[in-house]
């Protein structure tokens, strides 16, 4: 039996049964790693010896018949979620040795509830990206052709996902890095709804779109992992204090009735024929479900990648300012403290991250702040207003999660543009700070996965994990391996 | 030309919390170098600011005391640049939505109440301290101070003169003092000011250029900052100069404001709301209650010092600047002292004591209870005003004893007795027959000399009432 190939509810009942142990199951994990991560490249940092730890204090509560929801479940994290006294990098230069001495609110939940952290995964620098190519140490490959990118900036977490390197994963979405990487990659990508994973702990990108969620080898899983990381949380003022119900329990109830939105603005002429006819054809069979297609319409939608791009870097160029050399962190030399800054933030800022810094800096100048910050607050306002007004009628919408299936290693790493629109389907939620999900939904004639992305009301994942389970037990997409 | 200035004051006031403003770290002064810091407040990947609600009852417990509107919704916001003793590269902020706006404060000067706007009071965190003494080609940077709360009162350009500012000062002093919202200690840096100056034509209704001048550290400096400043701009503008728009540094060891040449005023601070901090929300009803728990305020209390006790304006506002001030009178006055006399008592002999010795009213072993047995000595006659504030005074410092008991024992007993007091007239008569000559022609002001005379002989016990009336009769 490959042990690596389980997911968390199947390794769950072998351990539970005693037929096989946490760190056989670590140990096929790693050797996993060690076989195919020479060429998917998805971690960053392998946590071997606290690994085997916690499986070993794992084993004993097995053993005493009292196991935690995950307990002894191998999971990767995205690295710019602090763990203590393991290295959290960003996958940035400036942050290439450091070392948190604190805990991620969310890796503390998981930890409390027994999971085995096997190590950190790649992602784009700061997580700006959409291809894991702005890494500050190496490019993630997509498990399903090496020569293509996994997506991003979640890459390593959807690649290690796909290529069995773990059970289940965390990434992190702030316009689209868990979901477009897991359509990329075949697996299943949750961003909750803004507020209900607390942010504590994570390396901020851009303050009021950041969220963490699961990204996992199937629907079941996900609600496992959002099981555990939910709930409001004293130190981010932020997260929600609304009830977290048990998600996996509307798993397997009917969809009969629901009414599904198709947006206008999503399928638009000159979109990917074979990505067009996948999504189609998932809406016909969710249509063969029960669930009734209404075509809706959300008119802001052109303004949202510009509309996040001011938002998100603005609040980034601040996020980033910490990092200056003077407290942790990579310092560069200088003749005085002014050549010091400017010495350490250009040798460890890669170029994205710093493109974005600067666009940030200067949409919020005295002078621009009306044209552009504030402007861009008052469409992302219009925009989260078109999702309520088509909630009104329907119960979710549905959409592709990405408008390509997974392109070539360095295609568009010149044109930073083209490259920003790969979240064009995924950046609307994240202002709207709704949750969503994608799930594997068809093939490319290349043999390269294609993503559905079902979007929720605030609050409301039931809804959407209810119909991407009923939608995934109906179809094989989830179960097809790469060939590595 | 005659000129007036027109001062604003931006006054920095650390709240009294126990914690920080972000974090649970202490805010305790004098503690080992980041000794109190955390995560938060070092600005680490990935951590968030949780507001202390105490900063929020704190702000608004000023805001109702200096007469302000409490916002029902404000927010925070940052505020960008790189400074070392900025862990996060923004300080957390209020900018367009501040808790407290359109506030007053009202000023004795010359014994003329002048009323002091405020524009707002915002809260914010403050930064850290960078140390460049004993470090080599190194400089240290101190987090402990970063997110300790403060309050920024920013007043309205209603000050015309350094004296009116330092007024301003105290009375925000005295009232966060006695709010207990801050300490009010501006050596220790727990109140700072940062003064807008400009100058123009008595008359005219335009505002002159301003300067802004930074690092105004103690009472003593608010006014001869301000003094300087004004002078300067009077001199540039006579000069047939213009004053430019600046931040100028107060350097009080040589007395004067210097420029800061500009390096500061490029300053954009790219502020923008704090996404990591959810708006602030107060209902009426809290309001209402902080409302009700104030204590009566230095204001209140003056104009009940002048109409309950018939004080002046200008005795009452110094007896309520401080609480402690304030109730030591109500104790004297309670115990059956003279209100008048008891307020004169304090203002004079009491607070040139605690001048000399820097320390504060409730430190001293002179009692309400002291000074009013004393007072009730004086009346009876038993000693005289002048023993009291002298001799008596000095010894109830040092010992504690009650006025009469000193009075015993050091035989300070007045000397009433008029066969006593005209045996001692008698002698100084003879010994100065020529001074008696010449009071007699006519040279009344001899009669100081022969009262002086007598005291010396008495060693200060006879009752001078009763020395002048004899010494009088003697020679009429």
């Amino acid at each position: 039996m490959e042990l690596y190939r389980l997911n968390i509810f199947e390794a769950r009942e072998l351990l539970d049964k005693r037929k096989i142990t946490a760190r056989e199951l670590l140990n096929a994990i790693y050797q996993r790693i060690e076989s195919v991560d020479g060429k998917v490249k998805a971690f960053l940092t392998l946590s071997k010896e606290q690994a085997n730890e916690m499986a070993d204090a794992a084993q004993k509560q097995i053993n005493e018949g009292r196991p935690l929801t995950i307990q002894g479940i191998p999971v990767a994290i995205k690295d710019n979620m602090c763990t203590k006294g393991i290295r959290t990098t960003c996958s940035s230069k400036i942050l290439e040795n450091f070392i948190p001495p604190y805990e991620s609110a969310v890796t503390s939940r998981l930890s409390e509830n027994g999971y085995v952290l096997i190590g950190k995964t790649n992602l784009d620098e700061f997580a700006m990206g959409s291809s894991t190519e702005n890494s500050g140490f190496f490019t993630t490959r997509n498990p399903w052709d090496i020569e293509r990118i996994p997506g991003g900036s979640s890459g390593g977490s959807a690649a290690a996902v796909a290529a069995d390197e773990c059970i289940a994963a965390l990434g992190s979405d702030t316009g689209g890095s868990i979901r477009q990487p897991a359509a990329l990659c075949g697996v299943v990508g949750l961003k909750p709804t803004y507020g209900r994973v607390s942010r504590y702990g994570l390396v901020a990108f851009a303050s009021s779109l950041d969220q963490i969620g699961p990204i996992t080898k199937n629907v079941k899983d996900s609600a496992i992992l959002l099981n555990i990381i939910s709930g409001k949380d004293p130190f981010d003022s932020t997260s929600a204090p609304v009830a977290v119900p048990d998600f996996t329990k509307v798993l397997g109830n009917e969809i009969k009735g629901l009414k599904i939105g198709i947006p206008r603005e999503y399928f638009i002429k000159g979109m990917d024929r074979e990505i067009e006819e996948s999504v189609k054809t998932a809406i016909k069979k969710l249509e063969s479900l029960g669930a009734i297609p209404v075509e809706i319409s959300l008119p802001h939608t052109e303004y949202a990648v510009a509309t996040y791009y001011v938002l998100a870097t603005s609040e980034a160029s601040s996020n980033l300012a910490r990092y200056d050399g003077v407290k942790y962190g990579f310092r560069a030399e200088g003749k005085d403290l002014m050549e010091m800054y400017m010495n350490t933030r250009a040798q460890g800022f890669g170029a994205e991250v710093k493109r974005r810094i600067m666009l940030g800096t200067y949409a919020l100048s005295s002078g621009y702040y009306d044209a552009y910050y504030k402007k861009a607050q008052q469409a992302r306002t219009l925009i989260k207003a078109d999702f309520e007004k088509a909630f009104n009628s329907v119960d979710m919408i549905v959409t592709p999660t990405s408008p390509t299936a997974a392109f070539k290693s360095g295609e568009k790493t010149d044109d930073p543009l083209q490259m920003y629109l790969s979240d064009i389907f995924t950046i609307s939620v994240n202002l709207a700070g709704i949750p969503a999900i994608s799930i594997p939904c068809g093939f490319t004639s290349n043999n390269l996965p294609i993503g559905l992305q079902i979007i929720g009301k605030h609050f409301d994942e039931e809804s959407i994990l209810k119909a991407a389970y009923a939608y995934e037990q109906s179809t094989d997409w989830h179960k097809r391996k790469p060939n590595l | 030309m005659k000129y007036e200035a027109v001062i604003g004051l931006e006054v920095h006031a650390q709240m009294l919390t126990d914690s920080k403003i972000f974090c649970g770290c202490s805010t305790k002064f004098g503690s080992e170098p980041n000794t109190q810091t955390c995560p938060v407040c070092i600005g680490m990947p990935g951590v968030l600011p949780v507001l202390n609600k105490k900063a929020i009852e704190f702000a608004t417990k000023t805001g109702l005391a200096t007469n302000c509107k409490i916002s029902s919704y404000s927010r925070f916001a940052r505020k960008n640049y790189f400074y070392p003793d900025l862990p996060k590269g923004y300080q957390i902020s209020q900018y367009e939505l501040p808790i407290c706006e359109h506030g007053y404060v009202e000023i004795v000067v010359d014994a003329e109440i002048r009323r002091i706007g405020i524009t707002r009071i915002h809260m914010e965190e403050d930064a850290g301290k960078n140390i460049h003494e004993g470090a080599g080609n190194y400089s240290f940077v101190d987090l402990n101070r970063a997110g300790v709360p403060l309050m920024e009162i920013v007043s309205e350009p209603d000050i015309r003169t350094p004296k009116e500012a330092t007024e301003y000062m105290k009375k925000l002093r005295a009232i966060m003092r006695c709010l207990g919202v801050c300490d009010g200690n501006m050596e220790q840096g727990s109140l700072r000011c940062d003064a807008n100056i400009s100058i123009r034509p008595v008359g005219q209704k335009e505002y002159g250029t301003r300067a802004e001048v930074k690092n105004i550290n103690s009472f003593k400096f608010v006014e001869k900052a301000l003094e300087y400043e004004i002078k300067r701009q009077i001199k540039v503008i006579e000069e047939g100069g213009k004053v430019i728009q600046e931040t100028r540094l107060w350097d009080s060891d040589k007395g004067i404001t210097e420029s800061m040449r500009g390096k500061e005023e490029a300053h954009d601070y790219h502020y923008f709301p704090e996404p990591d901090l959810v708006p602030i929300t107060i209902e009426q009803k809290w309001i209402d209650e902080i409302k009700a728990s104030l204590p009566e305020l230095p204001d209140a209390k003056r104009k009940r010092f002048v109409s309950e006790y018939g004080l002046p304006e200008y005795d009452a506002d110094l007896l309520t600047e401080e609480k402690s001030t304030a109730e030591y009178f109500e104790e004297a006055v309670k115990l059956g002292g003279n209100p008048k006399i008891v307020a004169n008592w304090i203002i004079t002999n009491i607070f040139k004591h605690l001048k000399e010795e820097d320390k504060e009213i409730t430190e001293i072993l002179f009692t309400p209870k002291h000074l009013v047995n004393v007072l009730s000595l004086v009346l009876a006659g038993s000693t005289s005003t002048t023993m009291a504030k002298t001799t008596i005074l000095d010894e109830v410092l040092k010992s504690g004893k009650m006025p009469e008991v000193i009075v015993k024992e050091k035989g300070l007993v007045q000397i009433s007795d008029s066969s006593e007091i005209e045996k001692a007239v008698d002698e100084v008569i003879a010994k100065n027959p020529k001074e008696v000559e010449r009071f007699k022609a006519g040279d009344e002001k001899l009669l100081g000399f022969f009262v002086g005379q007598i005291m010396k002989l008495t060693k200060g016990k006879a009752n001078p009432q009763i020395v002048n009336e004899i010494v009088k009769k003697k020679l009429s």
